[in-house]
């Protein structure tokens, strides 16, 4: 049984040290197009991890009997298979964010850290460990989601999760919104942004050519 | 016609599918560092697109959708949940099947391609147009006509950001920024730019 110290860095280890869209550039699709609200990177980040590491558990659980010639469509199955639960829950108990997110949820099969997950970890690794793997990443791509979708819901519509902190002028308040934060350009210059600190701050990070 | 054309602008500048709606974005930022793989690998994209579209457009109408199950004797049935799973089983297919017709009559382009087919299952952009179709409730020629016009979008938008990344290629650039952090910053410039066609329609 591997010890608590390495339990720990499967977990944290993907949240800076080696951010699945920062470093590893998976992902990187929906991390931009959920990011308008709060509530909504919110969803998605728990919907992705809750699906990787399920995914990365089952896969490691019949890692042994799978042939590999045809290992990319029982991984893809899988991944669907879950993919679909997590929307048909979402659809049940929350119609309007689900709405919101619209295509972006069935996405996830596509997601490059699920496949990526499952075929660089889980498919040699035992359960519980590529368990742990999945939260580990899918909890590096919410914080991500969360730093960005914060930025953009703040300085875009003056409010996170719906709720008003900068009074609009609209509403009688001071702060115009910058409109321009709710529209895809932002996201990418707000990703580019954050790789530039995250990089000064962890120079190994670095690419060299 | 100017219903067709219409959606086909569409596709192509005011819902580019990289620049406003972030798909294929792992491949984009992935490949786009020389002119001529990235066009290759945008016409791989634009020919799966093309394809599977419509042949899941068919697959959801005649088989998913709630009550087209009728011409078998379930009239009640909804199988629309199944949609994710059977999409990209169809794409998976596809790719394979067209890997090996390729491979079989059209060597050339077999080798152009090659090393991309395969990728492209997981590229979201083929998923995502499917996803968008099934939402937005195209007919088989309108699905047709989106997901060329998408594919053909994507190739330019790939093409052009893979002309940008050569000619940077000497450019001075801060060493926490270089790669992927300046990628992300030319892509946000070229979103601006793809934003002044938003409200353009035929």
């Amino acid at each position: 049984m591997a010890s608590a110290k390495e339990m720990k860095s499967l977990v944290f280890g993907p949240v800076f040290a080696n951010n699945p869209i920062a470093l590893q550039v998976l992902g990187i699709c929906s991390a931009l197009a959920v990011t308008t609200k709060l509530e909504k990177a919110l969803v998605m980040g728990l919907a992705l991890t809750l699906v990787t590491a399920f995914s990365s558990m089952f896969i490691s659980m019949i890692r042994n009997h799978i042939p590999s010639s045809v290992r990319i469509i029982v991984q893809m199955t899988i991944i669907a298979s879950l993919v679909i639960v997590t929307d048909q829950v979402l659809k049940a108990y929350a119609y309007s964010v689900a709405k919101e997110l619209s295509v972006f949820v069935g996405l996830i099969i596509t997601n490059c850290i699920v496949m990526g997950r499952a075929e660089a970890y889980a498919m040699k690794s035992p359960p519980l460990m590529s368990f742990l793997d999945g939260i580990g990443n899918g909890l590096g791509y919410t914080v991500l989601l969360v730093i960005v979708a914060v930025v953009r819901e703040l300085l875009g519509s003056g409010s996170l999760m719906g709720v008003e902190i900068l009074p609009l002028v609209s509403a009688g308040g001071w702060y115009v919104p910058n409109g321009l934060l709710l529209m895809p350009p932002s996201a990418f210059f707000i990703i580019g942004l954050l790789i530039w600190a995250l990089r000064t701050w962890r120079p190994e990070q670095q690419e060299k050519h | 016609m100017e219903h067709y054309l219409s959606l086909f602008v569409r596709a192509v500048f005011v819902e580019n599918m990289a620049l406003s709606f972030f798909l294929g974005m792992c491949t984009f930022i992935a490949i786009s560092k020389q002119v001529k793989t990235a066009f290759s690998l945008g016409i791989a994209v634009t020919v799966v697109l093309g394809l599977s579209v419509p042949l899941n457009n068919i697959v959801f109408k005649q088989f998913l959708a709630p009550g087209a199950l009728d011409w078998a004797g379930f009239p009640d049935t909804d199988l629309s949940f199944l949609g994710f799973i059977a999409y990209i089983g169809v794409i998976a297919g596809l790719v394979q099947v067209l890997e090996m017709f390729l491979d079989k009559y059209v060597p050339a382009l077999y080798n152009a391609l090659g090393i991309f087919l395969p990728l492209i299952t997981v590229n979201c952009a083929i998923f995502g147009a499917v996803a968008f179709m099934v939402e937005r409730d195209y007919t088989l020629a309108e699905s047709t006509v989106f997901g060329l016009g998408s594919g053909i979008g994507w190739t330019m938008a790939i093409t052009v950001m893979a002309a940008i990344s050569e000619k940077l290629k000497y450019a001075d650039v801060p060493l926490a920024l270089r790669g992927l952090g300046s990628r992300f910053f030319m892509v946000g410039l070229m979103s601006l730019g793809f934003l002044s066609f938003s409200g353009v329609s035929l």
